[in-house]
């Protein structure tokens, strides 16, 4: 029981930071996507590029 | 700014949490009836604690938008909520396998926990429902009443142990019950790792509400190029 009981509180605090920090990893990939597409559209207000396909937000491409 | 704040508060509270990490393993003893696995307690109800507080902050902040109408409200209460969600789920997974030693189950439907869970469903609605409207006002506005609905569970969720006879365990803590049912030592460690927590979750929400920004500013440049 004292082994199993000791196993199970170490899959909690597991879990715990896994949750954590999966939730941080997202919102770094989200961040650098998000500075990507500011990068883009900037670029396109100042004329470099202006194909349609640069009007549409990532998620509705 | 803003993005060293977050820093320095993730940094406070790493310390902390090193610190809560050595007292929790080297200088509290094991509970007489639960033994080792009481320790999940640490960061299961912290992680509920800040959840909840979340959601009432975000409850502010969506009735500021409603009433003034500003949309750096809406940003903070969506960035307030995501978190808060995170925390919610680190509470539900922990309290299930805390549940699988001392109960012998992984989940039963009692009123706490049936609420808990409701709780993220609703929350996930919410999350689910900003990324499926594209009009900023409209967005807004339906996820603001749908946060002040969410709202009404998580006063179900907190109260739900005092209204209802549950399988959950009743209140513990010193400031619901008036002291006597926690050690003093279990208890400091206890409120200094919700310090811990709710820092982690300011510096997150701190991340999030700058991500909130940018893509604000990345619509209002769209329709810049549009427009032209």
């Amino acid at each position: 029981m004292d082994a199993r009981n000791f196993t199970y509180m170490f899959y909690g605090f597991t879990a715990a930071w896994l949750i954590v920090m999966l939730y941080v990893i997202s919102l770094a990939r989200r961040g650098a996507r998000l500075k990507k597409e500011l990068e883009d559209v900037k670029h396109l207000v100042k004329g470099e590029r202006s194909t349609p396909e640069d009007l549409l937000p990532n998620r509705m491409r | 700014m803003r993005e060293r704040l977050s820093i320095v508060l993730a940094a406070i509270a790493a310390l902390l949490l090193a610190n809560n990490l050595h007292a929790m393993f080297l200088t509290l003893p094991d509970e007489a009836m639960q033994g080792a696995i009481y320790r999940i307690l640490f960061f299961h109800a912290p992680a509920a604690m800040v959840g909840m507080i979340g959601y009432f902050v975000a409850l502010t902040l969506s009735i500021m938008y409603l009433s003034f109408g500003d949309f750096k409200y809406d940003s903070l209460a969506a960035s307030v909520i995501e978190v808060s969600l995170v925390f919610s789920l680190v509470n539900i997974v922990t309290g299930s396998i805390w549940a699988r030693i001392i109960w012998g189950i992984w989940w039963t439907w009692d009123y706490r926990l049936t609420s808990a869970l409701v709780c993220v469903l609703i929350f996930s609605g919410y999350i689910m429902l900003r990324r499926a409207i594209d009009e900023p006002t409209q967005r807004a506005r339906l996820s603001s009443a749908l946060c002040i609905f969410g709202c009404v569970d998580v006063v179900i969720v907190w109260k739900s142990i005092e209204w209802f006879r549950n399988q959950h365990p009743g209140p513990v803590l010193d400031f619901r019950t008036g002291g006597g049912r926690m050690d003093p030592a279990m208890s400091h460690v206890f409120y200094m790792n919700f310090l811990a927590l709710l820092l982690v979750a300011t510096a997150l929400v701190l991340i999030r509400t700058r991500q909130e920004s940018t893509a604000r500013e990345i619509d209002s440049l769209r329709r810049v190029a549009h427009a032209a």
